[in-house]
């Protein structure tokens, strides 16, 4: 019933904690508590090199090294009406809206952008975590409809990183309305036979997983990734049973069937290279680090033009 | 046996003394108390009407929720004819949240799928307080799938707290069962329509109530999350749940004007359990107008329609 579990927030304090003290060269891994030099953390994509833990990256770094050359042109997303609940609680909506700006130096909690990976043209949505626990509301299914629309009318595939706490209570009801308009947008690529594949990262829950989440037509998870609709709390404090380890995690929700892959963050762009060729029966690719491609290619700031694969 | 609510304990008072000057004119022929009685009854109506006239979110939510509100298998029984159950999801079970099968509105064959509350303690423990496991969602998609096939208009009754947070649902996939379930909904090229009876919680309804037209109860409540959820997730605090469910907007009030609900079914004075049967009778006179709305309309406007309605959707915001 009850989407956002309360791990949500412990975790958006250490995010930001670390966030406030640029000066510091070392990150301790919150799973075995290793020192790691900060270069070496984000050559390895946020992922410990000592237990292989994966902690949070933003879409910003995420499409750095996910790209061709570390190249992409963002794609416009339709802004929503601010505040259009007025709701109030404790602290008022647009304010909290204005920290989570500030803390994370992003608009809203997802990103959309036009690229190439292994020379494979390619439009990828990313979920930010760190901006209100990615929470849903309208903002994130304009830009899932925004990237559906621009994957259509340029006739590539999209691969979506999924990751939130569930959705935006500060909307409402139209924070549950875009369970319906984000399946829509699935429909779009479905009907224009275009690749969606989903990378579900931690946490991807509630709402958000029970829409365009578990609609791909490839899941993919990283490892140990909380996977699930209603959060392990809530169950427990529903069932009064303790859950056993690994309980709505990548690797249980795989054994499941309802993923298709369990693939560390450090494999996974030449995974989706792989799976994308091949869906739209290109060749297999060139692999390594591609530089960025050239002339009328997604590095243009100007408005996409690139054309099909 | 009346079952009051804690804000009409006042109107309890008024109706019982009413009623307990009756019982005593009964055992005792001599005492005339009609005038007396009567004057009561004025009273008891004046209050009912000062009460629901300016019925808060919350308040809403327990009208929304009374124990008396008819529910699905009432709707069912009545509105319609010739009703065939049809069970299971052909996969693991028969979940008995959900209820659906054919049914005839007026003559027309139709498709109905609702949840079921229950009615009492045994009911309630068997439908499991109307809070479905994926099982109930994928066979909500097996009758939508049907229906379609067979050019059958689909309605779903909307009755629940939520998916259910247990841990079999999660392991056999609700987060799935609800994502295939909204999209079976939204691919219908039969007319979808829903109405929200009671409690529309989550996405437990959002895989019912991805429609065409959605007509929602006047006392009904419609919300992303319960008003003790948010409550106690923003407020830290899951007493504040009168805050939270003036600030979540569920009422069919504010969703009509967001443009969530398309029209808003009139209850009796005093809620639907206070007359069950023109609370029915105003939904049926209401499925049948919106089923007339779709004549002529075939499989591509239909779906073209409803998918458009949902990009629309949010697009004005409430006003302060
Ligand atoms: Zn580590």
């Amino acid at each position: 019933m009850n989407w956002i579990s309360n791990y949500v927030r412990p975790r958006i304090n250490s995010i930001f904690s670390r966030r406030e003290v640029p000066e510091n060269l070392w990150t301790k891994c919150d799973e075995c508590g290793t020192m790691l030099f900060h270069r070496e953390l984000s050559d390895n994509l946020n992922v410990c090199t000592s237990c292989d833990h994966h902690m949070p990256i933003s879409p910003r770094a995420r499409f750095a090294t996910l790209f061709d050359g570390g190249t992409f042109a963002t794609v416009d997303v339709p802004e929503p009406v601010e505040d259009p609940l007025k709701f109030r609680d404790q602290k008022r909506y647009p304010d909290r809206m204005k920290t989570a700006q500030r803390a994370t130096g992003e608009k809203e909690a997802m990103l959309v952008a036009t690229g190439e990976i292994g020379r494979t043209p390619i439009v990828a949505a990313c979920q930010d975590f760190s901006f209100m626990a990615g929470s849903m509301g309208m903002y994130v299914g304009n830009a899932i409809i925004a990237a559906a629309e621009k994957a259509v009318e340029l006739n590539r595939p999209l691969i979506l990183f999924s990751a939130a706490g569930g959705a935006r209570m500060q909307e409402g009801i139209l924070s549950l309305m875009q369970m319906p308009r984000t399946t829509v947008a699935v429909q779009m690529l479905k009907e224009a036979g275009l690749p969606y594949i989903v990378v579900l990262t931690h946490p991807t829950t509630g709402g958000v997983t029970a829409s365009y989440a578990m609609l791909g037509d490839v899941h993919i998870a990283e490892p140990n990734a909380l996977i699930c609709f209603a959060g392990p709390r809530v169950i427990e404090q529903t069932i009064r049973e303790k859950l056993p380890e690994g309980f709505q995690r990548a690797e249980y929700l795989l054994d499941h069937g309802m993923l298709d892959r369990v693939t560390p963050r450090t494999e996974l762009r030449d995974e989706l290279i792989t799976i994308t060729r091949m869906l739209l029966g290109l060749p297999p690719a060139i692999m390594g680090d591609l530089p960025a491609p050239d002339a009328t290619d997604d590095a243009a700031p100007s408005d996409d033009t690139a054309p099909a694969a | 046996m009346t079952h009051y609510l804690d804000f009409e304990k006042p109107l309890a008072e008024i109706e019982g003394k009413a009623e307990e000057l009756r019982t005593m004119a009964r055992q005792n022929e001599e005492m005339d108390v009609e005038a007396e009685a009567k004057a009561l009854d004025k009273k008891a109506a004046e209050l009912l009407r000062e009460l629901y006239g300016k019925l808060t979110p919350w308040r809403k939510c327990q009208v929304a929720r009374h124990p008396n509100r008819p529910h699905t298998r009432d709707y069912i029984n009545t509105i319609f004819t010739e009703y065939t159950p049809l069970a299971g999801d052909r996969n693991f079970a028969d979940d008995h949240a959900v209820m659906g099968g054919l049914a005839r509105l007026d003559d027309r064959p139709v498709m109905v799928i609702g949840h079921e509350k229950g009615d009492d303690t045994k009911s309630r423990i068997a439908r499991n307080f109307g809070m479905a496991r994926p099982e109930g969602y994928r066979k909500a998609i097996r009758l939508m799938a049907m229906a379609d096939k067979f050019n059958l208009p689909v309605i779903t009754l909307v009755d629940t707290p939520g998916a259910y947070p247990g841990k079999g649902a999660e392991e056999r996939g609700q987060s799935e069962a609800i994502a295939r379930s909204t999209e079976a909904c939204l691919g219908l090229g039969v007319p979808l329509m829903s109405v929200i009876i009671g409690e529309g919680g989550s996405g437990g309804a959002v895989a019912f109530a991805s429609a065409s037209q959605v007509a929602m109860l006047e006392h009904s409540v419609y919300s992303v999350i319960s008003p003790e959820g948010c409550a106690s997730i923003l407020w830290k605090d899951s007493e504040k749940m009168r805050e939270a469910a003036e600030a979540l907007r569920l009422t069919a009030q504010d969703l009509k004007q967001l443009g969530v609900c398309d029209r808003i079914i009139p209850e009796p004075m005093g809620g639907a359990h206070r007359d069950r049967d023109a609370t029915i009778d105003a939904v049926k006179r209401t499925l049948v107008d919106m089923l007339d709305s779709f004549d002529g309309k075939d499989a591509d406007t239909l779906r073209a329609e409803r998918r458009r309605k949902f990009l629309d959707m949010g697009s004005v915001g409430l006003a302060a």
